[in-house]
C-alpha cells in the first residue's frame, strides 16, 4: 500500500499540483486520471521522488519515503518497478539485456537463473523469441511490452505505468492494460496506472483518483465515475464519443 | 554562480553510491574503446598536417641567414610538445568526444533512459558518467602522445620533401636543448584537459531538459564551455608550472 498526503508542486510562478492525498491499495491497478497537463505524470514522479515535491509526505507500506535517508530510499527504490510513457528502454542494449539489466545491476543470482528468469518474463508479456532484437526494431506495443517485462523481472513490491497507452491502437492498448490488471493480481503489487483513456478507465478502473488542474476532484471506481455529480469530471468522461453515445442511449 | 555549483555537486555525487568494479570495468572498456578508436584517426590527420604546416611557417618566418636551420624543427618541437598537442588537440576532443558525450546524455535524459536508472535506486551519475571521465583519463593522454610524435613526424617529412631542412639537421634541432619537463608539463596538461572535457560535457548532457533541440543545444553549450575551460586552465598551468619563480 502506497499512501500519499498533501503533495504540492510548483514548477517556478506555476503551481502543478496542490494539496494531493490518497491511498493506493495493492492487488488491483490504481488510476489516476486526468486531462493532458494537469500533473498526473508529475505526481507520480513526485511519489518516487524522480521530481521532488515542494510539501507533502509519502509512505511506502507504512515506511515513510519522504524523510527516508539516502541509502533506505535506494532500499525501497529497489522495490519498484516503472513503466515510462516512451518504453525508456537502454537503445545500445539489446531486448534481453534490457530485461535482465535490474538483475544484473541488482540481483544476486547466477546468470543461468537470470536467463531464466528473463524468458519467464518475456514470455509472459507474449514477446517469447525477441530476446536478441534492438529497441529500434520494436513496435509501440512491443516496446510498452519490453518495459513492463523490465519493470516486473525483479519481481516488485510497486508497479508504476505513466500513460501505458499513449500511443497504441485500441487493442493493443486493450492487451496492455489486462496484462497490467493480471501482473498486479499475481504478484500482488500495489500498482498506479497515469491515464487519460477512457477504454482503461473503463477496462481496468477498480480504484480511480481524478485529478484536474493539479487538485484531486474526486476518487471512486469505474462502476460510479457516470454519475459522480463532478462536473469536470462529467467534461472528461462524455468528451469519449462511445461514452457519450452510450449516455444518449441511457446506458450509464 | 548557481551553475557552477551545480557542477561541483554534479562531480560529487561520481563518487557516491558507487557501483561495483566489474560492472564500471566493462563500462570504462567500451568507452576507451568509443574515445580512442574512433578519435585516432582525426588526431592523426590534424596532428600531421600541424607539424608540417609549422615546419613551412616556421620556415617562412626565419629569414635570417645567420639563424641555422636546426632552430625551424627545435621551433616546432616546442610549440608541439607545449601547445598544440595537448591543447588544440583538446579543442579538437572536445568538439568530438565532448558533443558526443553531452548528446548520448541528453538524449537519455529526454528518453527517460536516466530516471529508468534512478528508480532502480542506480547513482545514473556514477553509472554513467564516472566511466567516461576515467575512460578519458586514461584515452586522451594516449591521443596527446600519438598527436606529438605524428606532428613531428608530419615536419619531418615535409622538411624532407620540400628541402627546407635535411633530415639531419631536423633530428639534431628536434634533439637540440630538450628539456624533458616540457613532455611532462604537456601530460599534466592532458589530464586536466581529458577531465574539463569530459565532466563539462557529461553535466551539460544529463541536466538537458526538453526534446531534441535542447539535445543539441546542450551538445554546443558542452563544446563552448569545454573550450573556455580548457583555456583558462591552460593558462593557469602556464602560469603555475612553466614562469619563472
Amino acid at each position: 500500500m502506497i499512501e500519499i498526503f498533501n503533495i504540492s508542486k510548483s514548477f517556478g510562478d506555476k503551481k502543478v499540483l496542490t494539496d494531493i492525498s490518497g491511498t493506493f491499495e495493492k492487488g488491483k491497478p490504481n488510476l489516476i486520471i486526468g486531462a493532458s497537463g494537469t500533473g498526473k505524470s508529475v505526481l507520480l514522479k513526485c511519489i518516487v521522488e524522480l521530481i521532488t515535491p515542494d510539501e507533502g509526505k509519502v509512505f511506502f507500506d507504512g515506511r515513510n519515503f519522504t524523510d527516508a535517508s539516502r541509502k533506505e530510499k535506494i532500499e525501497i527504490r529497489r522495490e519498484i518497478g516503472m513503466l515510462f510513457q516512451g518504453g525508456a528502454l537502454f537503445d545500445s542494449k539489446t531486448v534481453e539485456e534490457n530485461v535482465r539489466f535490474p538483475l544484473d545491476m541488482l540481483a544476486n543470482m547466477p546468470r543461468d537463473e537470470k536467463q531464466d528468469r528473463v524468458n519467464l518474463v518475456l514470455n509472459r508479456v507474449g514477446l517469447k523469441g525477441a530476446n536478441k532484437k534492438m529497441p529500434s526494431e520494436l513496435s509501440g506495443g512491443m516496446r510498452k511490452r519490453v518495459g513492463i517485462a523490465r519493470a516486473i523481472v525483479n519481481n516488485p513490491k510497486y508497479l508504476f505505468c505513466d500513460e501505458p497507452n499513449s500511443g497504441l491502437d485500441p487493442q493493443t492498448s486493450i492487451v496492455i492494460d489486462e496484462l497490467i490488471r493480471d501482473l498486479t493480481e499475481d504478484y500482488d503489487t500495489t500498482t498506479i496506472v497515469v491515464t487519460h483513456d477512457m477504454n482503461s478507465v473503463m477496462g481496468i478502473g477498480d480504484r480511480i483518483m481524478f485529478i484536474h488542474q493539479g487538485r484531486k476532484l474526486w476518487e471512486g471506481s469505474k462502476d460510479n465515475i457516470t454519475h459522480s455529480g463532478v462536473k469536470e469530471l462529467d467534461d472528461f468522461v462524455f468528451a469519449n464519443k462511445v461514452m457519450m453515445a452510450m449516455k444518449e442511449k441511457g446506458q450509464v | 554562480m548557481k551553475e557552477i555549483g551545480r557542477y561541483f555537486i554534479f562531480l560529487g555525487n561520481l563518487l557516491v553510491n558507487r557501483e561495483s568494479f566489474k560492472t564500471h570495468y566493462k563500462l570504462v572498456i567500451d568507452e576507451c574503446v568509443l574515445i580512442g578508436l574512433d578519435s585516432i584517426f582525426l588526431f592523426i590527420l590534424v596532428s600531421s598536417f600541424m607539424g608540417a604546416v609549422s615546419t613551412v611557417q616556421t620556415a617562412f618566418n626565419l629569414v635570417a641567414p645567420y639563424i641555422p636551420k636546426y632552430v625551424i624543427s627545435q621551433v616546432v618541437r616546442e610549440m608541439t610538445v607545449l601547445e598544440l598537442a595537448p591543447t588544440v588537440m583538446a579543442i579538437i576532443f572536445a568538439g568530438k568526444v565532448g558533443s558526443s558525450m553531452a548528446g548520448n546524455l541528453g538524449t537519455m535524459r529526454i528518453t527517460e533512459q536516466i530516471d529508468a536508472l534512478e528508480v532502480m535506486g542506480i547513482n545514473s551519475i556514477n553509472y554513467l558518467v564516472l566511466p567516461k571521465v576515467i575512460a578519458s583519463l586514461i584515452m586522451y593522454p594516449m591521443l596527446v602522445v600519438v598527436a606529438g610524435v605524428c606532428a613531428l613526424v608530419g615536419g619531418y617529412i615535409v622538411g624532407n620533401i620540400t628541402g627546407i631542412l635535411s633530415p639531419d639537421e631536423y633530428i639534431y634541432g628536434i634533439r637540440y636543448m630538450f628539456n624533458p619537463f616540457t613532455v611532462t608539463f604537456a601530460l599534466i596538461k592532458s589530464f586536466v584537459f581529458a577531465f574539463l572535457v569530459s565532466s563539462i560535457s557529461s553535466y551539460k548532457g544529463y541536466y538537458t531538459r526538453g526534446g531534441a533541440l535542447e539535445v543539441g543545444i546542450s551538445s554546443t553549450k558542452a563544446v563552448t564551455t569545454s573550450v573556455i575551460a580548457i583555456l583558462l586552465a591552460d593558462y593557469l598551468l602556464a602560469q603555475l608550472l612553466l614562469s619563472p619563480a
